[in-house]
This record gives structure tokens, sequence and C-alpha cells, in this order.
């Protein structure tokens, strides 16, 4: 955790005290004795979801208003959930409820979703690991979508303490089957109900007929195939049953090392050129399998580079990027930044907020896949070059590198629709391990199979949540993108000067957003995507402010103009009445928190957050900060 | 002088005074009880004020009828409207956004492309823009060293107002127009040793977070020439000449000299009350230099009270000569700013009192405060805000100031609220420009940005605001606020803590009288922080803390996107005129100053620009909101670099596009405004029954346009 060593320390200047005295009390804690009743809120189990165990008596605590206050009720734990019951959700008005998530409460968290569980013992934080030979006075649950939850126990029945305890780290923590995983009996128990719009359904890419209408789209289809060549999967059970392929590839090529070295298409340009992945072939020791892989390889390379007609540029993922360590270790410590546990541990990690961030280097991580990404974009665009991504099995950094050039390339991957498509063909069918990379079996908690790849692209661009992924709004990507970034790092300088160009003169220009996107990967201007990171955390939230009070006003408008259109095409149609108006979206929602919709179903007041601590010493600065304001008198005027 | 015996006729209402208790204190002042015969611990001055203060009213009565506050005369505002208000499509910036990637984007620049938009005219001869009033000094030929482009051939204008350079090569648009006022310094780099470009070479560091560098020939002395010329006119008080606003000639159908007027903004307050008062003690500024003219005081303290307080409220220098009052003094009263339309809470300013380390105590102060707790009939003790931190406030003891100690003050709760001084922003600000301008710091840009510590800064300033704000708003307590002077931290902060309470002051115009009040007339030393026309750029009283205050402005800006009627163009634009010179809105250190000079009469306001404009400076997504309180989170996690202004003259950091959801939500409003237009027609054609409505242009489909850049 972000210790409160961390801060004031720095400048080995004596620090002196905060002269801030804030009339509230921060941890002052309301346990209002009066609401120990209980209210009876029935638990909602889904189809296939059974109760485990549960504890009555838990006080889940509460930050409001720079305080804490409790509320009582019971903490269960299902083999889908740990739920605690005792906030009335009754209480939500229509446009909060309207904003509920129907499957997961507000106060659920799915036995994924944890990830790491703290008991407090005499004010002091423990990881909390297998059997425990004694039980804590307090939970505390850190969440994989950064949601920190206290639960008391003091008032609680030592059995129950026990029971509920031991049970949370066991189904949270004990490796499980693949066939345990609540899905299954999920999906056996409810009914399988898929009705899809055809005109608005995502392209699974589960069918021959999905990868030839996708060729077809991008007009790939001159140059490349779909083949079915791993039906049932009788080549290799990493690639999709159906993939495509460059249209002078022998299919028996495919064969040859069970997918490896085959370039496998995932997208083309306006201009016919187009975007591969291969995974390598086994590293060979001896010369002679090394020649056989060298001259299969050459062959190959003949299908998609065949000057001066087709020229393909290399880009070796494995060895030229990121690795996926990297990754991983720059996300664990991002994170933490946002496990905030109390509002003196938010305040506390302010001060040094720029060099904890930096530290992390996860910002530093999303500008250099934005960069790498805008590098194939031009070789692409601008040299009508075809990109190979070479990866050991393409199916980490090559999900991710594809996908966002993508985004930035192809208009339809920033509709809501397209870019569930695109999660669909990239991610699911291009065979990302995400069993592993989220280790959702919980096979070793501390190795280094965890990998948040999929979260660069999400922090890369917009979140699809709920109405506001319009297929109109899609610029607002562009907006986002714009968010993220910074400087350069070394690299050839005949590419850098390609690259500088290409991305100059792109800025130079105005934007088409249904074209071409780049994002600025330069400049300060280097932020956190609040939406995600923050949502959670009381004291960032700015009520009636942020991104959400512009975009509201927008959707605002969009709808009256829609009505007004509507009325004008009923003036010319018939004479008759109007239509009733259908339900406004965020009609008496002006004031949403900057946090919307996360935040909505928290309780807030009109308070303002005070920075508890706020003093910090200048260092070199300190002689000035000493001086008088001036010495000159003002006589002279 | 007996309050409300003022001879401004029409100038307030009676009624509140009318039904006033107060003339019990008519010409006894304090009641008796608070005039307790003991000497006081400061010396005070002889009493000859009574004979001042009615002259000084007299005087201001007199003035008042053509004073101050008054317009121009009308003749200057009609003529202004012919030239003024060129028509011309409102045809965009960006018409211009080949170039652009060189230009320098101040708006400056923009402002004046559009020609006589804004009263600029063209010398056709030279394709330099022109203000009326401005003359050309001389024209070299030079390389502009650019610092992003490398160097440009190009030929440099000079005039009595800017620097204008157009590039001679034929494949770069570079146009550099530069007001000499930004300019702080100007050096010498080379010389007949070097060799290269910058042989001989001019560095001229800006106010504005940039510098130029120009190489010019060897030939003719054109440099010493040029060092010369810029030196005059850029540092004209060095020069005896004046400073350019007074020769500037612009008309503008608006005058923004009358956009603030005390009397009307404090009525707007509901002031004069029960328990406020309007007095004119300081009308010729005998009293106080640095304070306006016209103050707000409490009801029960009478103006010689006041004389008393004063004494005690101000800068530990004071020369306490034989004259009546002192000439200098800081601050000296606690003078309303701000009154809680509801709660009667009030945020009232001054200087630091002169407690000295011998922890001197004055009890007509003590009093005076009491004072003022009692005005909203509360018991709660009065919130002093001292906007400094403690270690300093216990430090300028020794230089005989301080802070008010709980045993003086026993109804007061003094909090200090940790914000640095001048120096130590005006260094914080240095080390910006060093990691920004000309290149951006790339390798760790987060924790150079840190190091700056100017969002920290930024940070305790809201964070001080806010607390201001919270405590007036809750009704919990009046607040007084003040810093060492009373005219930088305590500007920033009742300022600040007005826009967070008062949504008047959100919109155009109310954001400019909160300047003219709170900043202007309330003296903060616009002419020592920014160095109007002085040469002396190391000159110590500099600091940008204005500067601060817009940041702030800006910062709460982009938390509430829509609680603002003006948007960052307007911002920018003050920055931008508080360096050129080419408006008498930021000129002086004070009022008094100001009036001597006549600057209302002898300058154009910036008010004037921006408000014959307004729409430039809008923001669509502006939602009157009345009696909402901002509270903006003066958190680390949301405050950011103003990239737009700090770093605006890195061509590949400047953000070209405009905001796409703005863009689009001025689409919306204009397809909206055009269908119920529509509709309008379609009803009062189905009233005539007048056939096919089809014939109206652009059907609804067509109208959906994309989204295209046309700004």
């Amino acid at each position: 955790m972000l210790g409160k060593g961390v801060v004031g320390g720095g400048g080995g200047t004596k620090a002196p005290k905060p002269s801030f005295v804030s009339y509230v009390r921060p941890e002052e804690i309301h346990a209002n004795e009066k609401e120990v009743t209980e209210k009876e809120v029935t638990l909602h189990l889904l189809p296939g979801e059974q109760l485990l165990c549960e504890a009555s008596t838990v006080l889940k605590y509460v930050q409001e208003d720079s305080c804490q206050r409790g509320i009582y009720g019971k903490l269960v734990c299902t083999d889908f959930k740990i739920a605690f019951l005792g906030d009335d959700e009754s209480a939500l008005d229509n446009d909060e409820a309207q904003f509920k998530n129907k499957v997961i409460g507000e106060n659920d968290i799915t036995l994924h979703c944890v990830d790491q569980i703290y008991g407090v013992f005499d004010e002091k934080k423990k990881p909390l690991f297998g059997q425990l030979k004694k039980y804590p006075e307090k939970l505390i649950i850190h969440c994989k979508d950064l949601r920190v939850f206290h639960f008391g126990l003091r008032y609680t029945k030592e059995e129950e303490v026990k029971r509920i305890v031991s049970g949370i780290i066991h189904h949270t923590q004990a490796p499980k089957l693949l066939k345990r995983l609540f899905l299954f009996s999920y999906a056996a128990a409810a009914q399988n109900n898929t009705a899809t719009d055809p005109k608005n359904h995502t392209v699974m890419f589960d069918t021959l007929k999905d990868w030839c209408w996708e060729l077809e789209r991008t007009k790939g289809n001159v140059k490349y195939k779909a083949v079915s060549v791993n039906e049932g999967y009788k080549v290799c059970v990493r690639l999709p049953a159906y993939f495509v392929v460059p249209i002078s590839l022998p299919e028996e090529d495919v064969l040859r090392f069970q997918g490896h070295g085959i370039p496998i298409w995932c997208w083309s340009c306006h201009n016919g050129c187009a975007l591969l992945k291969m995974s390598a072939l086994p590293k060979e020791q001896d010369d002679g399998s090394l020649q056989i892989q060298k001259s299969f390889l050459d062959g190959i390379y003949k299908t998609i580079h065949r000057p001066p007609y087709e020229i393909v540029k290399t880009e070796d993922l494995s060895t030229n990027f990121l690795s996926l360590q990297d990754i991983q270790t720059a996300y664990s410590k991002f994170k933490q930044l946002f496990l905030i546990d109390n509002s003196t541990e938010f305040w506390d990690t302010d001060i040094k907020w720029f060099s904890l961030l930096e530290n992390s280097s996860w910002l530093d991580i999303i500008r250099r896949c934005l960069k790498k990404a805008i590098e194939i974009a031009e070789c692409l665009e601008a040299q009508n070059m075809n990109v190979l991504l070479l990866e050991e099995n393409a199916s980490d950094l090559c999900c991710l590198i594809s996908s966002l050039v993508q985004v930035m390339m192809d208009p339809h991957c920033r509709t809501r629709v397209g870019f569930q498509s695109l999660v669909q063909k990239e991610w699911i069918m291009g065979g990302h391990c995400f069993l592993d990379r989220c280790n959702h079996l919980r096979q070793s908690d501390k190795e280094e199979h965890q990998r948040q790849l999929s979260l660069p692209l999400t922090q890369s661009k917009s979140s699809p949540k709920r109405g506001f992924f319009r297929e109109e709004t899609d610029h607002l990507i562009k907006n986002l993108l714009g968010k993220r970034i910074s400087k350069l790092i070394n690299s050839s300088d005949e590419l850098q000067d390609n690259f500088r160009e290409f991305y100059d003169s792109w800025h130079s220009k105005p934007t088409d957003y249904h074209g071409l996107l780049l994002p600025h990967i330069e400049g300060p201007e280097i932020k956190v995507w609040a939406q995600r990171y923050l949502r959670w955390i009381p004291e960032a939230q700015i009520l009636g402010g942020g991104r959400v009070a512009t975009m509201s006003k927008l959707l605002e408008m969009m709808e009256e103009v829609e009505r007004l259109q509507e009325k004008i095409e009923e003036r010319h149609h018939s004479q008759g009445a109007l239509p009733a108006e259908g339900p406004s979206l965020l009609r008496s929602s002006a004031r949403l928190s900057s946090l919307f919709p996360f935040a909505l179903l928290q309780r807030h007041s009109s308070k303002p957050v005070l920075p508890t601590s706020g003093w910090k010493a200048l260092g070199d600065e300190d002689d000035l900060a000493k001086r008088e304001d001036e010495f000159v008198d003002l006589g002279d005027v | 002088m007996p309050p409300g015996a003022g001879p401004f006729k029409g100038g307030f209402p009676a009624a509140p005074r009318g039904k006033s208790p107060a003339p019990r204190a008519r010409g006894r002042g304090f009641p008796s009880a608070f005039r307790p015969p003991r000497p006081c611990h400061v010396m005070l001055p002889r009493q000859p004020a009574r004979g001042g203060g009615r002259r000084a009213v007299a005087r201001g009565g007199a003035a008042a009828g053509g004073g101050p506050w008054r317009g121009r005369s009308g003749a200057r505002e009609a003529s202004s409207l012919a030239t003024a208000v060129a028509p011309g499509p409102r045809v965009s910036s960006m018409a211009s956004a080949p170039t652009s990637k060189y230009n320098s984007h101040s708006l400056e620049n923009e402002s004046i492309k559009r020609t006589s938009r804004d009263g600029v005219n063209w010398d056709l001869s030279e394709a330099v823009p022109r203000l009326p009033g401005e003359t050309r000094i001389t024209d070299k030929e030079v390389i502009y060293i650019c610092p992003f482009n490398g160097p440009i051939k190009g030929r440099v204008y000079i005039t009595n107002y800017r620097l204008y350079l157009r590039s001679l090569e034929t494949d770069s648009a570079l146009i550099l127009d530069v007001p000499l006022g930004v300019i702080s310094r100007i050096e010498k780099m080379g010389g007949a040793t070097s060799r290269g470009e910058n042989s001989y070479g001019l560095d001229i560091t800006c106010k504005d977070m940039r510098n130029l560098r120009f190489a010019l020939k060897q030939e003719g002395h054109s440099r010493r020439d040029m060092f010369e010329i810029l030196t005059r006119y850029a540092f004209p008080l060095a020069h005896s000449l004046p400073i350019f606003a007074f020769l500037n000639e612009e008309k503008f159908n608006v005058d923004g000299w009358t956009v603030y007027n005390p009397v009307e903004e404090y009525r707007r307050q509901g002031l004069p009350n029960h328990h406020w008062r309007i007095t004119f003690i300081n009308k010729c500024y005998e009293l106080c230099d640095t304070y306006p003219a016209l103050l707000v005081v409490p009801y029960r303290a009478s103006d010689d009270d006041l004389r008393r307080v004063a004494t005690f409220r101000s800068r530990n220098r004071i020369p306490f000569s034989g004259s009546d009052f002192p000439d200098h003094l800081a601050c000296p009263w606690n003078v309303l700013s701000w009154i809680h339309p509801e709660n009667k809470t009030v945020i009232v300013r001054c200087s630091q009192p002169l407690v000295g380390m011998s922890g001197k105590r004055n009890k007509d102060d003590e009093k005076y405060l009491d004072v003022i707790r009692e005005t909203n009939r509360q018991i709660s003790k009065l919130t002093i805000y001292d906007a400094r931190p403690n270690v300093n406030a216990v430090a300028n003891k020794a230089t005989g100031g301080g802070y008010e100690s709980d045993d003086a003050y026993h109804n007061a709760e003094l909090f200090f609220l940790d914000i640095h001084n001048i120096h130590v922003m005006r260094e914080s600000l240095k080390k910006v420009k060093d990691i920004v301008y000309p290149n951006v710091e790339e390798s760790h840009w987060l924790s150079s940005l840190e190091s700056t510590h100017w969002l920290e800064h930024i940070k305790l300033v809201l964070t001080g605001a806010i607390q201001v704000a919270d405590r007036v708003s809750s009704g919990k307590s009046s607040v007084l606020v003040h810093c060492s002077d009373g005219w930088d931290r305590t500007a920033q902060l009742t300022s600040l803590a007005m826009l967070m309470l008062d949504s008047f002051y959100r919109s155009i115009e109310g954001f400019e009288i909160l300047v003219q009040k709170e900043w202007i007339s309330f003296g903060h030393k616009f002419a020592s922080r920014i160095g109007h026309g002085d040469k002396n750029h190391a000159d110590a009283d500099r600091s940008p803390i204005f500067l601060q205050f817009i940041d702030c402005v800006w910062q709460m800006s982009k938390q509430f996107p829509t609680a603002f009627e003006f948007n960052e163009r307007f911002l920018i634009t003050i920055l931008d005129h508080l360096y050129s010179c080419r408006f008498g809105t930021f000129l002086y250190n004070c009022e008094s100053a100001r009036e001597k000079q006549k600057v209302t009469e002898r300058t154009v306001s910036l008010w004037s620009l921006i408000n014959s404009n307004k729409d430039k400076f809008k923001n669509p997504f502006y939602t009157k909101e009345i009696n909402r309180v901002l509270y903006p989170v003066a958190s680390m996690r949301h405050l950011e670099l103003w990239v737009n202004y700090y770093i605006r003259w890195n061509p590949r950091i400047k953000q070209q596009q405009p905001n796409p959801v703005e863009q689009r939500y001025v689409e919306l409003l204009a397809l909206r405004d055009e269908y119920i237009q529509r509709l309008e027609e379609l009803q009062l054609a189905s009233s005539a029954k007048l056939p096919d409505p089809s014939t109206s242009p652009a059907g609804p489909s067509q109208m959906m346009p994309h989204v295209r850049t046309h700004f």
C-alpha cells in the first residue's frame, strides 16, 4: 500500500506541522445505534447460484463527507459473489435505478473480482491467505475493478466470523477447476435467449461467413481468403476454426508447423495493404532444422512480399517491444494508486501524486503502445507496406497492437458493434489467454501469469459504457485518445523521421472523424483515465462537473433535435396528434457527478472535499519562502 | 463624516438607510463602550482627519457626476461604432490553418488576422497590421531562429506597439506578432568573435512563456539599431515615453470602463443594509492610497473608528510622520468584499495586524472585528484566514507584522492557509518555463512538473478559497481574509471564493466586475507585479499572482465545464492583454494612481474589446444556475497544467482541433434553431392552408452533418 511514510519525508528538512485544522473530524465514525435493526434485504440469486455462507451484524463502512459511517447488514458468500445486504436500495430514485447494474449490485463483489483480502488486527492491516489462526476485527476487500470494501466484524458472532472469513478466503483464493466456474452452472440453469438483431449484432467470427463478410467489408478479399483448414481444431487448438490467409498460400503450409509461421490476416487498409500476425516457429538448435525453417519462411514471405508490388515490414513484438512482465509490473503498481482505504490516504498520496504516477510507468506504457500502433499505421497508410506482427504465440501483444491499429484506421471499429466485433476478432478468436492472464483459475497466485494485457487496450480508448457509445459519437474517441500520451522513445532515425512527418502532417490538418485518427502521443497532456480509475473514490468526484456535464448537455440537445425532427415529419405526413414524448435518458439529472454513472449510487452532499494535508517543504526554495513579500514602497506611482 | 451623508445623489437607494436603527452611531462612531479611554498601543496619527475627510467627500461629490465610473464621452462612443463593428463573416481562425503550423498561437495574432474586426487596420504598403495610433518605427531584415522549425529569413517591423515578423521564405508562412509590452528583457548574443548565424543575435525574453531569437547582419549596425529601438519602445518608462495604451486610438461600440460601477455592484449584493454602509472616507485616497475611494464597512463603525483601526492594519515600515496619515498604508481596514444573500455572513479583507515582537494590541481593531462578527447576528466566532504559512506569519512579527492572537481576539478563530509568497510563485513559474520551453521535458514529465510545485501552489490557493467559501456558504461564520499586505494572496482568495459562491461572477460581465473590483480597485499592484514598460526585469516585486488566479479559474472551468459563460480564449485574452499595454485596464498599482493619470479618459478598456465581440468568448455549454455553489476538487488527481496557455508556442503540442464535443454541440444548437424556425413556418403554412412544405430548405437527413472542422 501507499504507506503514510511516503509523505512529507521528501525534503529532509523539518516538516512544519500543517496548520490547517479541519473542522470535520475525518475519522469520526457514526455507527448509529438505531440502525442496528437490520433491514430485511433479500439476497438475489442468479439461476444456478448457491448460497455458501453468511454472517449477520456486519458493519459496512461508508465514506461520506469525509467521515465514516457504518451500516449494519448481512454479509454472504455464494458460489458467484460476495454480497452485503443492508443498504436500502429502494431509496434510489428513478434515474439511479435506471443506471443500476441488474446483475451485480452496488454491494456485490463477484468472486473473480476480488483482488486482495486484508484483515485488520489491532489496527494493523495484514493480507489474508489460507488457514487463519486468528480472525480479524475488520475485513478489507480490494477489488480488481478498484472498489474497496470495509466490513467491520466486531459485533458479529465469533462462529459467523470464522465461517464467513474462511469461506470468502477459500472461495476467492483456492485453485479452481475450469468446470467449476460459476458460468457453467449459470448457463445450465439460465434460459439461453440470444435474440440478436441481425442488423446490429456483434460479429463473432466463429463461422467462415463472418470472416468472408469482414474480408468483403475491408476489401481484403482480393488478396486474402478465409480457410476452414482448422475446422474442428484439427491443426491447432490455439487458432480459431476459421481464419484468413494470403490467397496464394497453400493450405497444407498451415499444417506444417501446426499453424506457426503462417501469416494470419487481421485487417486490410483501403489501399490494399494488410495487417497480419504470425506466431514464431519453434526454436531449433540444429542447422538442418533451421535450414528447413528458413526455406519454409522464404516461401511464406513470397505470399506477402513481392516487390515492387507488395512489400512487407516485419515487426517483432517479442524482442523490440514491451515485455509482458513490464506491463504486469507497471499495472500492479499503478492500480495500488487507486485502491484507497480512506480519506487520509487519499490526501497523503495527493502531494506526491505525479511522481507516484510516473513511478508506476503505466502511462509510459500506454504511450508506447499508442506510438507503436501509429508507426504501423504509418507503414500501412503512407508507405503502402504490409505489416506482419511477430510474436511467440501471436496472442498477447499482437492482439493489443493490431486492435489499436484498427481503432485508429477503421471507423467501423469505433462504433459500439464494431468495437465489440473487434474484441471478438482480435482477442477472443485471436486466442488471447484470458484464463491465464486474468488467472481465473488461480493457478499460482504469485506467479507472473496474470498480465493485464487487455487493459492497455481499454485504457487506450473509450470504454463502451451504456448509452454513451453511439455511432454518432465516435469522434469522442479522438478526444479520449488525445489524452494519453507523451514523448518519444529512441529508435532509428529514419523511422523516426517518417513517423514524425506522418504524425505532424496528420495533426496539422483538420480531423476527419470518420477516417484515420491519430492520438496525441506528445505533450504533457498525459492523463489518467479518470472515469475508470477514480470512479469509486468519493474524494475525487466533482459534483455536477467533469466531462459528463458536457456529455449530458450534448445528449439532451441531441434528444431535443430528434424530437423536433419528429415533429416536423409529423407535420409533413399527417395533421394528427403529436406522439407522446419518449422517456428522456437524463432528463432529471442535471447534476451528475463527474464519476457518473458509477458514483451515482453513492450518497453525496454538497459539502466540499478539503485536503487534509497540504503542506510540503519546498526544499531549495526555502530561503525564498522566508522572505517578505516586498521591501519597496509603493510610493512611486 | 456621518455615514450616509455622502453627496452621491441617487448613488444608492435610501430605503435601507432610512429604516436603519443606526443613527445612534452617528457622529459618535462606536458606541461608547467601544471607546475605552485607555491609551492605544499603536501610535496614532494626530486627528485633523475630520476636516480632511470632509474635504475629501466634498471633492468626491464634485467628481461623482463625471467621475471615474462614468462612461466615456458619447461622441467617442458613437464614432467608434463605425469602425469597430466590422461585419465580415464569422470566419474562423482556422482559415489560416496551413500557416498555423508555424504560427505563434497568440490570440493577439488571431485577432489581428481578422483585420478590422478589432479595430485593427492594415498598413497596405507593408502588410503589417496597425492599430489607430500605432506608428511604424523601423524595419529590418533578420533571421528568426525559431526553436521549432529552425532559422527562417524574414523582415521584422517594429512599431511603437508591436514587433511583427513576416517570413521572406516562400515555403514558410510564418508570422510573428508580438506586442512590445510582453517583452521582459532584451539581450545581445554573440558578437564579432563568434561565427555563424548567431553571430549578431538578439535574445528577447517574453513575459508570456517564450523567448524570441533573431540573428542580424553585421553591416550597418543593424543589431545595435534594433536593440536600441526595441529597448526604447518596450520599456518606455525608462525613456520618458508614454505607455502605448495612452496613444491607442481604437474605438469600440461598447465602453468597458462602464462595466464596473461599485455602487451598483454593492447594490446588487443588497448593500448598504442595516449592518453595512458605504463610506467615502477614502474619497481622495488620503487615508489609504491603495484602497478604492468607495468602501463598504460595518454600520456601527464610524469613520473615526476606521481611522483609528487603520493605524493597526498596515505594514510595519510606515513612516508615522507629522502628516495627517501615513502615506503608504497597505490595506488598513477590513472592508467588505461579499455578503451572502441569505445568511448575511460576509467576506471581508484587509492586511495583517501590526502585532510585532512585543505582541501589541489595538482595542479598536479588536472591537472592529467584533462588530463585523456580529453583523450577521450570529454568536459564532469570526473566522480569520491568514493566507500565509504559519511560520511566515510568525516570522513577520519580527518586522512588526503578525497575526491575530487568541488572547487578543477572543471571538475569532484563526487558520493559516499555507500559501507561499510572491517570490516562491515567481520561481515556481520560472521552473515551469524551464520544462516547457522551448522543448517539453520528455524523459520525466510528471516528476519534472511536480518539482516546479506550480500545481501544488494552485492546489493550496484553491483549497484556501474553498474553505472561505464553505464557511460563508454554510452560514457558520463571517470570514476575514488577509495575508501580509492584503493585495496578492488575499485578492486571490476572496475573488476565487466569490467565484465559487456567486454565479453572477461566472458570467462574462460578472467576471470583469470581479477582476475590476477585487483586483484592480483593491490595489493589486499590477504595475509592480507585471512591470509594464519597465526595464528592470529582475525586479523582486514581479510575480505571476494574477496569472495564478486565472489559472485557478481555468482549473475550475475545466472541472465545471457548464458553469462559466466564458471560454478558455477569454482567459487567455485577459492574460495576453495583462502584458500587451494596449489597454489601460491593468496599468498602475492602485485606483488613486489610475485616477491621477486619468486612465479611464485617456485609454481604452480591455472590456471594450471583449464586450464588443462577446460571441468569441462564450462557452456554448454555459447553463445559468443561480445560487449554485461550486466547489472544485483541489486534488492533484484533477489539477492539470494549462497546456493551451503555458505550452501554446510549441506547434507540436498545441491542440489544433477544436474540442469535438463542443463543436458537435454548437452544430446541434444551430440545427435546433433551424428546426424550431421550420416548425414555426410549417405551423404558419398549415394554418394558411399552404401546400407542400417540403420546399423549405434542407431536409433533416441532409442536416445531420458529419462533424467537420470549421473553426
